[in-house]
Order: structure tokens, then C-alpha cells, then sequence
């Protein structure tokens, strides 16, 4: 018999565990001198003046924000490597990190961002919906996951090219170096109301990522095998698309763009689901949240004084796991 | 024997080439129907445009109901499908590949049931994958991986079975058992439509054969009909030696014309 739920049952309450320590530890971290107990105190009751405002304001969005992004990432990181049947696939391959920054890049650009904080996040949320859009259309519903793979390396580079045409004609030095600063990915300095923002098209991101785990399993076996087992993929793949596009850019257009940890993620955890695509996805959420809320303590932790980038120290940790990955893949193949 | 398929004048055309052209037949409950053919005569084609990926205008009616208006969920548990290419993606184990059958029968996030559970047991055993069982699917041979996939689909359990060289890759035992089994499957009163390469195991086994040469079909009927010297010449090209032992029919192919 298979024992699916217990070990599962085991894995999923260690990564909550490990997710809730987290949490609890990004509440606590922060350049305010404030100690364990006061800072909760102070989260709670809010009747602890400056500590309330600092750990409600501050914090506590901080930590939410890292919460959510890094579920986001995890999940829609696992639901693209089911369906595309590619260890190496992760959210940003369908051009929806690269189109959200465009997206950021033409509001800060402008001069929107200045004089609208929230032209920001709107305009980058835009730009995810357009490349995913765009996306769709040049692959055609139903078509081959390589075609998608394709369209998806076609929107990256032509947003990435916009977004390099925007730094380069741009007018002030400031605007270029807040253009680039924004695209390295941070938490740092957000809202409630960036949270949100945020989460509706997160949840609901989410709600369409986790209705595919069992079609995923079926893409095992391939497209045809699939279909034949009476799972319709051009929904599975709307589903995946508009769900990674909801969540993941959402998550993008508030904290900029945070590689490696869709790749990373469902890979670590894989072994530890039997490699089945749809409880991976549970395990890949809570492990995407796990990673994206220790790496935000730790860019406060190692340089509290510099503002190291969170994006920039995930990809430190990341470039190294992924050509580790590569290597190991072509030890496997040959 | 009642009509379980009625496929009527189906054309499939690939870029310019006609790979289908007019094909009609009938399978009838409680056949095993073997598909037979050179190389590029459409058998995967036909077999993929019952099963609706290649053609869109077909004429193809099960109890009189054309099969596109099934639901996808229906269709699932009216066919199972065994593609040629015998795709696994992920390293899951033996008995979790074979469990991925039961799709049609679970609702979402529910576990597998009894009745599932005596599908996948059952369909392990008549593959001969009880001790592969929690076998991962990456380290299993070219022949337990596709008796594994046979193993998926025979836990589909539907009532037509259409397989694209199920044969291919097997040793002759477990070749022979998987044309028993398939043999048993039409005897319990499904429909099996398998193409097949091996002629002389097709001859013994299949209740009927269909041979299709450039998207047409140029017999039909019992073996002994089909696999005649003169069909076998001016379809494939080959001399054969056919004579009729005591397991049946059997077709040396002995040399080209």
C-alpha cells in the first residue's frame, strides 16, 4: 500500500513548523533594538507606541510579504516543472518576472512611480498579465511544451532588451540606479498595503496551481497519456500559466524579482514526496515560504548596515545549487 | 457480438501527405483485434485519431453516439490508450505509475479506494510486477517499464483497450503472456485494438487482423485470410514461409522480393 498520507502528513507539519519559526524570527529581526517578548507584545497589543509602529508597519508586512512571495515562488516553480515536465523550468522562464520588472521600469521611468507609489506595483502587475497573455498567444492553446518554453524565451528577451533601452535613455542617473535597485528584489520598506495588493491575485493564484496536481501526475506519462486519462491540458495549461502569472506576478510587483527559489525549491524537496508532481506542490509552497523567509532574515542578519538586496542573495545561493543541478543531471544521462 | 466501435471513412492528413485515406472498420465486444502494417502505414496514426489527438472530423460512433460529444472523463473510462512511446518523466515507483489508471475513477483530492486498490493490485499481477512494485520507474529495463505502462492501463479497466506496439522490447514469456492477456481481456468481454509487428504472434493470437498499407486498409478478417503470401508480397515486400503448427499460424518472413 501506498503511504502517502503519513509521510506526507510528517513533511508538511515539519515545513509548517520550520515556516512558522521563520515567521516568528523575520518579526524579531530588525535594526530596532527591540527584544523578543517586547516585540510581540508590541505586535499585539499595539499599545507600545514606537515598537507598535515599527513591528505592525514594518515588520509584520515584511514578514507576510516574505510568507506569500516565497509560497508563491515555491508552488508555481513546482506546478511548472510538473507541466512542463523540466527540472529546469521555474516561474520566470514564461517571461513573467522579466515583463513585471518592464512593467516597474516604465512606471519609475515615467515618473509615476514619484508622484503614485502604487503606479509601481500596478504597472508591473500589467506587465505580467501582458506577457502571460502574450505568452498564450504566441504558443497557441493546447500547444507542444516546447513551443511555450520558446514564446516564453521570446517575451524575456524582448523585455529585457525594453528594460535595458529604458536605463539607457534614461534622463536622471537617480532614476537608473532606483530602476536597478528595485529589479534586485527586496522586501525592505513595504506596507500593509502593498500586502494588499497583493494578495487577492496571490490567493487566487493559488487556487488555480493547486487544482492541477493531479493532472501533473498524469503528464508523467506524457501528453497523450494524459489526455487519454481524461484530463483536458489546455485547461491544465491555463490554469498553470494564469495561475504562475497571478501569483508570481503579484509577488514580482511588490518585491522586484527573486530567482532560484522556484528552481530550487521543488528540487530539494522532490525526493521526499516520491517524486509525485501534485504533493509536491503542498511541500513545494511551504518550502518556497521556508527558504524566502530565511533568506530575508539573513540579508538583515549578515549586513544590517549595506541593505543587501534579497534578490541578490538568493541568486548568490541559487546560480551555484542550479549548476550544481546541471552537473548532476548529466551524470544521470550518460 | 455487438458493435463496440464503428469508425466510418476517417482521413487524417499530416502537412501534404495523406496519412489516412478513407479508413472504415467495425470492433465488435469480446475482440482482440490486431493492427498490422510496414512502417508508416498509419497504424499510430489510427489508433491516435480514435483517441481524438490527430483528426477533428471523424466519424467514429460508439452505441451510435459519435465520441466527441463524450466528456473527456467519459472517453477516459470508455478507452485506455497505450502510446508507442513509453514516456516516464519522474522516477515514481511501479506501483504509483500503475495507480495513475485510476484518474478517471477519483475525484479531486481523494485518496485511492478499495475498488481502485483491487484494479492496481490486480493489474501488478497480471503484469508480472509484483516485486518491482517500489521500484523506481528510472532504474526499471526497456521491458519492465512498458509492462509497467501495460499494467497503467489494464487498471484503466475500460471496455476498449487501444495499445500501440505492446509487444515491442518484450521477451518472447512475457510476450506470450501479454498476448494471453489481452486474449483473456476480449474473452471477459472488452474490445482490445493493438498494433503489433510481430506477425507470426499476431496470427496466434488475434481474433481478427487489420492490415493497413499507405493509410489504407488492404485486408480484413480472420488470420488465415490476412496473412496469405500474396498480401504479405505486395504490402511489405517480403517472401515468407507461412505454415500452420500446432500453436497455430506462424510467418517466417525468408527474404525480399
Amino acid at each position: 500500500m501506498i503511504t502517502t498520507g503519513r509521510s506526507d502528513w510528517l513533511l508538511i507539519s515539519s515545513l509548517s513548523l520550520v515556516v512558522g519559526i521563520l515567521f516568528v524570527l523575520s518579526l524579531v529581526t530588525g535594526p530596532a533594538a527591540i527584544s523578543f517578548l517586547d516585540s510581540l507584545n508590541a505586535l499585539f497589543t499595539g499599545r507600545a507606541g514606537a515598537a507598535s509602529i515599527v513591528m505592525q508597519e514594518i515588520r509584520l508586512p515584511r514578514a507576510i510579504l516574505g510568507l506569500l512571495i516565497g509560497a508563491s515562488l515555491g508552488l508555481s516553480g513546482a506546478a511548472l516543472q510538473g507541466y512542463l515536465r523540466n527540472p529546469l523550468a521555474e516561474p520566470g522562464l514564461l517571461g513573467i518576472s522579466a515583463s513585471a520588472s518592464l512593467g516597474a521600469v516604465i512606471a519609475i521611468y515615467t515618473g509615476l512611480s514619484a508622484v503614485f507609489s502604487l503606479a509601481l506595483p500596478l504597472f508591473a502587475f500589467a506587465g505580467a498579465i501582458i506577457a502571460v497573455l502574450l505568452v498564450r498567444f504566441l504558443a497557441g492553446s493546447g500547444a507542444a511544451t516546447i513551443t511555450l518554453i520558446l514564446a516564453g524565451v521570446a517575451v524575456t528577451s524582448f523585455a529585457g532588451a525594453m528594460t535595458a533601452l529604458a536605463l539607457n535613455l534614461s534622463p536622471k542617473p537617480i532614476s537608473a540606479l532606483e530602476i536597478v535597485f528595485w529589479m534586485l528584489g527586496s522586501l525592505k520598506d513595504r506596507s500593509m498595503t502593498h500586502v494588499w495588493l497583493a494578495l487577492p491575485f496571490i490567493l487566487a493564484g493559488w487556487m488555480m496551481l493547486f487544482q492541477v496536481g493531479r493532472a501533473l501526475d498524469a503528464l508523467t506519462l506524457g501528453e497523450a497519456s494524459a489526455a487519454s486519462l481524461g484530463y483536458r491540458l489546455d485547461r491544465v495549461q491555463a490554469l498553470v500559466i494564469f495561475g504562475t502569472a497571478a501569483s508570481v506576478g503579484a509577488a514580482t510587483s511588490v518585491a522586484g524579482t527573486i530567482g532560484f527559489v522556484g528552481l530550487v525549491v521543488p528540487h530539494i524537496l522532490r525526493p521526499f514526496v516520491g517524486a509525485h508532481p501534485s504533493r509536491l506542490l503542498l511541500a513545494s509552497t511551504l518550502g518556497g515560504a521556508a527558504v524566502l523567509l530565511a533568506a530575508d532574515v539573513a540579508v538583515r542578519v549578515i549586513a544590517p548596515e549595506r541593505d543587501l538586496k534579497l534578490g541578490v542573495l538568493t541568486a548568490l545561493i541559487g546560480a551555484p545549487f542550479f549548476l550544481w543541478l546541471i552537473f548532476k543531471q548529466q551524470r544521470e544521462v550518460t | 457480438m455487438s458493435l463496440a466501435l464503428s469508425v466510418g471513412s476517417l482521413s487524417v492528413r499530416l502537412g501534404a501527405r495523406d496519412v489516412l485515406d478513407a479508413v472504415s472498420f467495425e470492433l465488435h465486444t469480446g475482440e482482440f483485434v490486431g493492427l498490422i502494417g510496414p512502417n508508416g502505414a498509419g497504424k499510430s496514426t489510427l489508433l491516435k485519431a480514435i483517441m481524438g489527438f490527430s483528426a477533428r472530423d471523424r466519424k467514429i460512433t460508439r452505441d451510435g453516439q459519435p465520441l466527441d460529444e463524450l466528456s473527456p472523463n467519459v472517453r477516459a473510462r470508455t478507452f485506455s490508450y497505450l502510446p508507442q512511446e513509453r514516456e516516464v518523466r519522474w522516477p515514481l515507483t511501479v506501483q504509483s505509475l500503475v495507480a495513475l489508471g485510476r484518474a478517471p475513477y477519483r475525484r479531486s483530492f481523494s485518496p485511492l479506494g478499495e475498488a481502485d486498490w483491487r484494479s492496481i493490485n490486480c493489474a501488478i499481477q497480471t503484469m508480472d510486477l509484483e516485486e518491482l512494485r517500489e521500484r523506481s520507474a528510472m532504474e526499471l529495463s526497456g521491458g519492465e517499464r512498458a509492462r509497467t505502462l501495460i499494467a497503467r492501463a489494464l487498471a484503466q479497466e475500460t471496455p476498449l483497450l487501444l495499445a500501440d506496439e505492446p509487444a515491442a522490447g518484450l521477451d518472447p514469456a512475457h510476450q506470450i503472456s501479454l498476448m494471453a492477456t489481452f486474449s483473456q481481456l476480449a474473452q471477459d468481454g472488452r474490445t482490445v485494438f493493438a498494433s503489433l509487428h510481430e506477425l507470426t504472434l499476431a496470427g496466434q493470437w488475434c481474433d481478427r487482423l487489420i492490415l493497413l498499407s499507405d493509410g489504407r486498409i488492404v485486408a480484413d478478417g480472420p488470420p488465415g485470410e490476412v496473412l496469405t503470401a500474396e498480401n504479405l508480397a505486395t504490402v511489405y515486400g517480403v517472401r515468407a514461409h507461412i505454415s500452420y503448427t500446432e500453436a497455430g499460424l506462424a510467418v517466417i518472413p525468408t527474404g525480399l522480393i
